[in-house]
């Protein structure tokens, strides 16, 4: 219960700080965020990465290795796709 | 170090991760410090990968290894090969990738726990079961979205007999399924094998209210239905995180959560809806007469020719774009003439509503790969108080984000809906293939207004043309 309690606090604090963090991000980069929280959502790769590894059962571990390949590939295609598009966002001006 | 120490030293590393997030995603509050924010965010998620190696309950590490690399290749071909105007797919595709390695991980984490033989604490059952639930209607619900996005599914609203008493019922049986697999977890009466077997049908069942409660959304909706996917991608993380109790995937799913709910009630507020008359109403379907007695209004018609003059003499222009000019792959022919109208000292400025693409900032993002720096490209704000002092507005492949009616007609389905105000503007032209309305199939009364010009045709052509003519006018100077 606990250790519940601390995990909402952190939750909720999370949340709080992502709503002003995001508030602030414009609207012309409202696509490269959503592909750059697609690779944050990717961080669930570490707890894939820990239960897969364990190697308890079969299909522990084979589901878990599915969760791994799954959000490797939205940690590597959002972070890149997102660069990708950054790189595109150039300010007015000679030689731009 | 004991294995105390090495479990500090990896919580440590997640800290360090958080903050790295968080401040990432800070840096996108401007195109100029968002690339290396995105990179401190991949920083971020390098150091949380690399430190969770060294956790010593993993044992092997062929498979773990061989995983990220097949993803990686995956990820990385796709990020290079993916067009710019299918991004709101690949986000979409994104969500449920995410959706569906949380739920799996929560799936992991239950049969490791018997595995091991340790009790489950009640609230990792509840979290395993939220992770599973929203992780895997994310899932499905994502894929057709980007089937409808991508046309691979029909982009009209697909209204089975009695679909809401059906999804009530499958919201139901999720529901039910959902607690008997919580209660299933702490009873002992129940065996492995049946828990297990609860567990696949409360899969079944997400997967199945995730297709229920995504098809009868038109293509028009999508962008409501994508943003709110991304959320969910990050609630059923945090959600998997409570299961694990690993923090670093509370508050990264935290924070994608909060992103996506922005996204979307800033997406349901320029669209004049709500989210749940996003998911119920049947939008474009009320057949409600919004437009005119009947009568055909008189309009005025100029050829490329008349407007190619009036903009060599404008003083300032602002476009206005909407997806058509992205349909018909004409950004660069805009940039082209934009290059020319700039040179020649007018003020060039491009206005962007909200859902001017497919996705939130989709427009954005095809203008700025079509050169078009971002500090011309105007938000829907900046943009109204720019066309104040504005001799020609052009409209080009945009409709209902420019119809006066939103002000004016309180019977209109769009009235009370944000827009962009051409018609503050000197005079207006709108570049059109013909008269026909736009997909809510409501007239569009700015059309009729005197200041505005009709310039028909395929967008493309007309601005190929427009170029050609603008190069001869100003070269005769």
């Amino acid at each position: 219960m606990e250790q519940l309690i601390t995990a909402l606090t952190i939750f909720a604090l999370a949340t709080f700080i992502g709503y002003f963090v995001i508030t602030k991000v414009p609207p012309t980069l409202h696509t490269p965020l959503m592909s750059g929280t697609n690779a944050i959502s990717g961080i669930v790769v570490v707890g894939a990465l820990v239960v897969a590894g364990a190697g308890e059962s079969g299909l522990s571990q084979g589901i878990a290795i599915a969760a791994v390949i799954l959000a490797a590939i939205n940690v590597f295609g959002g972070f890149l796709v997102t660069d990708r598009m950054l790189q595109m966002f150039r300010r007015e001006g000679p030689g731009a | 170090m004991s294995d105390q120490d090495v479990i500090n030293v990896i919580n440590l590393c997640y800290l360090v991760a958080a903050i790295l997030f968080i401040w990432g995603m800070a840096q996108l509050r401007r195109p100029s410090t968002a690339r290396v924010g995105n990179r401190v965010a991949a920083v971020g998620m390098l150091i949380a990968v690399v430190a969770t190696l060294f956790d010593r309950e993993i044992v092997s590490y062929e498979w773990i290894i061989g995983g990220i690399v097949v993803g990686g290749i995956v990820g990385a071909f796709l990020a290079r090969k993916v067009q710019m105007t299918e991004m709101p797919e690949m986000v979409a595709v994104f969500n449920g990738f995410g959706g569906a390695a949380s739920a799996l991980l929560a799936g992991g984490e239950l049969k490791r726990l018997y595995d091991t033989g340790g009790a489950i604490d009640s609230d990792v059952g509840v979290t395993i079961a939220l992770g599973t639930t929203i992780g895997a209607l994310t899932l499905t619900g994502s894929a057709v979205a980007a089937g409808k996005l991508h046309g691979t599914l029909s982009s009209n609203p697909i209204l089975l007999p009695a679909r809401n008493v059906l999804s009530a019922l499958v919201a139901v049986a999720t529901l039910a399924l959902g607690a008997l697999l919580i209660w299933a977890t702490q009873d002992g009466g129940f065996s492995e094998t049946s828990t297990l077997l609860l567990f696949a049908g409360l899969v079944v069942a997400a997967l199945l209210l995730g297709i229920l409660v995504s098809i009868p959304i038109g293509g028009a909706d999508m962008p409501v239905l994508v943003a709110l996917f991304n959320s969910y991608s990050g609630l059923a993380g945090a959600a998997a995180g409570f299961a694990i109790g690993n923090d670093v995937l509370i508050i990264a799913g935290a924070l994608v959560g909060a992103s996506g709910l922005i996204l979307t009630s800033i997406m349901t507020k320029a669209m004049n809806r709500s989210v749940s008359n996003v998911m119920f109403g049947g939008f474009g379907q009320s057949g409600a007469d919004v437009t005119s007695d009947g009568e055909a209004r008189p309009y005025r018609t100029m050829t490329a020719e008349d407007v190619a003059t009036m903009l060599a003499y404008a003083q300032s222009v602002v476009f206005v774009t909407g997806y058509g000019l992205a349909v018909a792959q004409a950004q660069h022919d805009l940039k082209a003439l934009a290059d020319i109208l700039s040179k020649n000292g007018t003020e060039v400025r491009f206005g962007i509503h909200p859902v001017a693409g497919r996705m939130p900032g989709h427009m954005n993002v095809l203008l700025a790969e079509a050169d078009v720096p971002y500090d011309q490209q105007l938000d829907l704000d900046d943009a109204n108080r720019q066309l104040e002092n504005t001799e020609i507005a052009m409209v080009i492949g945009a409709n209902d984000v420019v119809n006066p009616q939103a002000h004016s007609n309180p019977s209109s389905p769009i009235y009370g809906m944000p827009i962009i105000d051409v018609d503050k503007a000197q005079s207006v032209v709108v570049m059109k293939r013909s008269m026909a309305s736009g997909f809510s199939g409501i007239d569009n009364d700015l059309f009729y207004l005197d200041q505005t010009s009709m310039l028909f045709g395929d967008a493309k052509k007309s601005l190929k043309e427009l170029v050609s003519e603008e190069d001869e006018l100003i070269k005769k100077g």
